[in-house]
């Protein structure tokens, strides 16, 4: 999961990482007043939108005047931004942060991310910051620092202070760097963190560090223990058709075809969209339906899939383990009379129960398409869809 | 014997008294897998499935002599359950359990690794179907019936991917030795590498199909040992060619998020060390029994 810069904000400034003074705006005439509330002579204006790359896609602003205030802030709010990061429908800007401006004379990168190869936090900063860590790794290489946690005792202060000193920092600045490393160790460890990024770190014209931008994405499976991390889940950054499926506890990415999707297990959803891509098709989406699923769970899934109005023919494809092929057969022809579905849909059923399944499909006198293998499964929703883009 | 279970390993559930654990040790029983007993905190004493409950994992080895556990606790206790078995002396736990948090399975991973090398639990999953040596024994979720036995050896993260695997091969007259499933989590307990080992220790064994997804390095770093070290011959599959960048395909561990973690990335990766790739998901079967073939031939 993941959350706005401001809240990333206020989370580290909890666990004690220094961040500029600011506030949070909805309005033009509120991002003024909070301006005048933090003080200062110039101020930065941001977009709050889950997304990277905002500065370039004009979702940052510098500010000296009210004036310059107001029209940021109106040009932003109510907007999609588009970032090279959020495709071309972008993302809805409803809410901006103020902040004072900071006079930067460096910038560092730091982040903690979860390193799979070492299955460990893994701590990565570098003199470089300011721009992404990609670049940094492109242009700079050398500069990266990375260091990785032992999960038995944590983050150490001597590796902290090993990286404070590896980044060249005065040694002025030394104790300040170690103890906001350490406190943004025990965000990440406590909050259940899978990323955290602050970058840049600046060092100020008077010596200080501040964290001026802040990513942090949280673990889903551990949302069950952190309430207070789910409370800032912010649906109008997400795809409407994958907020609906995750209220329904469905597993579901929305994708630009129009072949939708209904299958069990994830490496099985995974593969049926390689196949309909051989085949020469598009899937609309990713949808696991997951283990135990009743005719209602399907019909539900159903519902899912069809809320996308480019989906022109639908796949279901189960390999019954824990499921059972009549119960998602019965859901597949209940889902069809309610819905009154009049698109080709082409069901192939395996494993458990699969002789009952099938005989429910041909029972129902529905005009179902059915097939045995993975492959005719694929071929007969592409062929499907030519024949009604054709007609 | 196939490799990590067989019709002798005596087997405890824990998290056996729940619906769920309840049903799945029911059918391993009826499969012929040695279920010895089930481990329930405040149960012990109790009988299931004409099975005694115990309360705790050591209690449960001490009186049945268990060498593997199945387990099948809620995602906030699962790793707990985990460390207790690989406390107990418990050889091999398989954990079926999805979402459980990846910090947990980090603390979990180095639990284990206080234990000295010979003496280390070996973990299978999480987010897993299990494990099965058809004919013999079964630890898991999976239809037993799609499984012929024979000498393929499978390793996959998905569970329903590699049911798909299995009957394909099956269509084909090919039977498997020992299907392992090692879960769709970022942090697991057995990696492909671990079990390419077994497979290529195991004289039940020709061949090893493994079905790989987008996400992380387990796929690249098992290639590498294969060519490096194994002489049986390796097909492969990885699933996800159409999965957006960034974006999680279901399982917790399945999304890009570097360079080689793409279903092409990787598919390249393994091509150039010479893995036998399956160029597709409905040729898993064709592509195992094409290589025995010119296997047979040489």
């Amino acid at each position: 999961m993941d959350i706005h810069e401001y809240q990333a904000k206020e989370l580290l400034a909890q666990f004690g990482v220094p961040v500029p003074a600011g506030g949070l705006a909805y309005s033009p005439e509120q991002a003024s007043y909070r301006a005048r509330e933090i003080g200062g002579d110039r101020w930065v204006v941001k977009a709050q939108v889950h997304s990277g790359g905002r500065g370039e896609a004009g979702g940052i602003r510098i500010c000296a005047t009210d004036h310059e205030i107001q029209d940021a802030a109106a040009d932003m709010l109510g907007r999609r931004l588009v970032t090279r990061q959020t495709g071309a429908a972008g993302k809805l800007v409803n809410r901006l942060y103020v902040e004072a401006a900071t006079d930067i004379k460096q910038e560092i990168y730091v982040a903690f991310v979860l390193d799979r190869a070492s299955e460990r936090i893994m701590v990565i900063a570098s003199s470089e910051g300011g721009m992404e860590i990609e670049e940094i790794a492109e242009s700079e290489p050398d500069s990266l620092l990375r260091l990785s946690v032992d999960p038995a005792t944590g983050f150490l202060p001597f590796q902290a202070r090993e990286l404070a000193f590896g980044l060249g920092l005065d040694s002025g600045l030394v104790g300040k760097m170690t103890r906001i490393l350490s406190c943004a160790y025990r965000a990440f460890r406590d909050l259940d963190a899978t990323m955290l990024e602050i970058n840049p770190l600046a060092v100020t014209g008077s010596g200080d560090l501040l964290a001026l931008d802040c990513k942090m994405s949280f673990d889903d499976n551990a949302l069950f223990r952190r309430p207070q991390i789910e409370e800032l889940r912010d649906r109008s950054q997400e795809d409407p058709r994958e907020s609906i499926a995750h209220d329904r506890g469905l597993s579901y990415v929305g994708l630009d075809g129009d072949i939708g999707c209904m299958i069990n297990g994830a490496g099985l959803a995974m593969a049926t969209m390689d196949m309909i891509k051989l085949a020469g098709g598009e899937p609309a989406n990713f949808l696991d339906i997951g283990g135990g699923a009743s005719p209602e769970r399907v019909l539900m899934a159903f519902k899912v899939v069809l809320g996308d109005e480019k989906v022109k023919v639908m796949l279901v494809n189960i390999f019954a383990g824990i499921n059972r092929c009549d119960w998602v057969a019965e859901g597949v022809v209940q889902a069809f009379r309610t819905l009154k579905i009049e698109m080709p849909v082409v069901v192939r059923l395996s494993g458990t129960n699969v002789e009952e399944g099938k005989r429910i499909i041909a029972e129902s006198g529905l005009p179902l398409i059915t097939a045995d293998t993975l492959a005719e499964a694929a071929e007969k929703a592409v062929a499907a869809l030519k024949a009604r883009k054709a007609a | 014997m196939a490799i990590l279970i067989d019709e002798k390993t005596p087997i405890i559930v824990q998290g056996m008294s729940g619906r769920i654990g309840k049903f799945h040790a029911e059918q391993m029983i009826a499969y012929g897998a040695n279920v010895v007993g089930g481990v329930t905190p405040g149960k012990g004493g109790e009988t299931l499935l004409d099975r005694p409950l115990f309360n705790t994992v050591k209690g449960a080895v001490a009186e049945t002599g268990a060498e593997a556990s199945l387990v099948f606790v809620p995602p906030p206790f699962a790793a707990d359950a985990i460390m207790e078995a690989a406390d107990a002396g418990v050889r091999l736990a398989v954990c079926i359990t999805d979402g459980i948090p990846a910090q947990d399975m980090m603390r979990v991973k180095r639990f284990l690794r206080r234990f000295k090398f010979e003496k280390r639990m070996r973990l299978v999953g999480p987010n897993c179907a299990g494990v099965i040596s058809p004919g013999k024994s079964m630890m898991g979720i999976m239809p037993d019936h799609i499984y012929a036995a024979g000498r393929v050896g499978i390793v996959g993260r998905s569970g329903t991917l590699g049911y798909e695997a299995a009957s394909q091969l099956k269509a084909l007259g090919l039977g498997v030795s020992t299907s392992v499933g090692i879960g769709g989590d970022p942090i697991n307990g057995s990696s492909f590498r671990d079990i390419l080992e077994l497979f290529e220790q195991d004289p039940e064994t020709d061949v090893v199909l493994m079905i790989g997804e987008i996400g992380g390095p387990q796929e690249a770093e098992a290639a590498r040992y294969w060519a490096e070290n194994m002489k049986k011959p390796l097909v492969a599959y990885v699933a996800g060619l159409s999965a957006p960048k960034g974006r999680k395909m279901g399982h917790a561990g399945a999304i890009i998020s570097a360079f080689g973690e793409s279903a092409q990335e990787k598919v390249t990766i393994l091509s150039d060390l010479g893995v036998a790739i399956a160029p597709n998901p409905s040729m898993l079967g064709e592509t195992v029994a094409k290589v025995l073939k010119s296997r047979a031939a040489a």
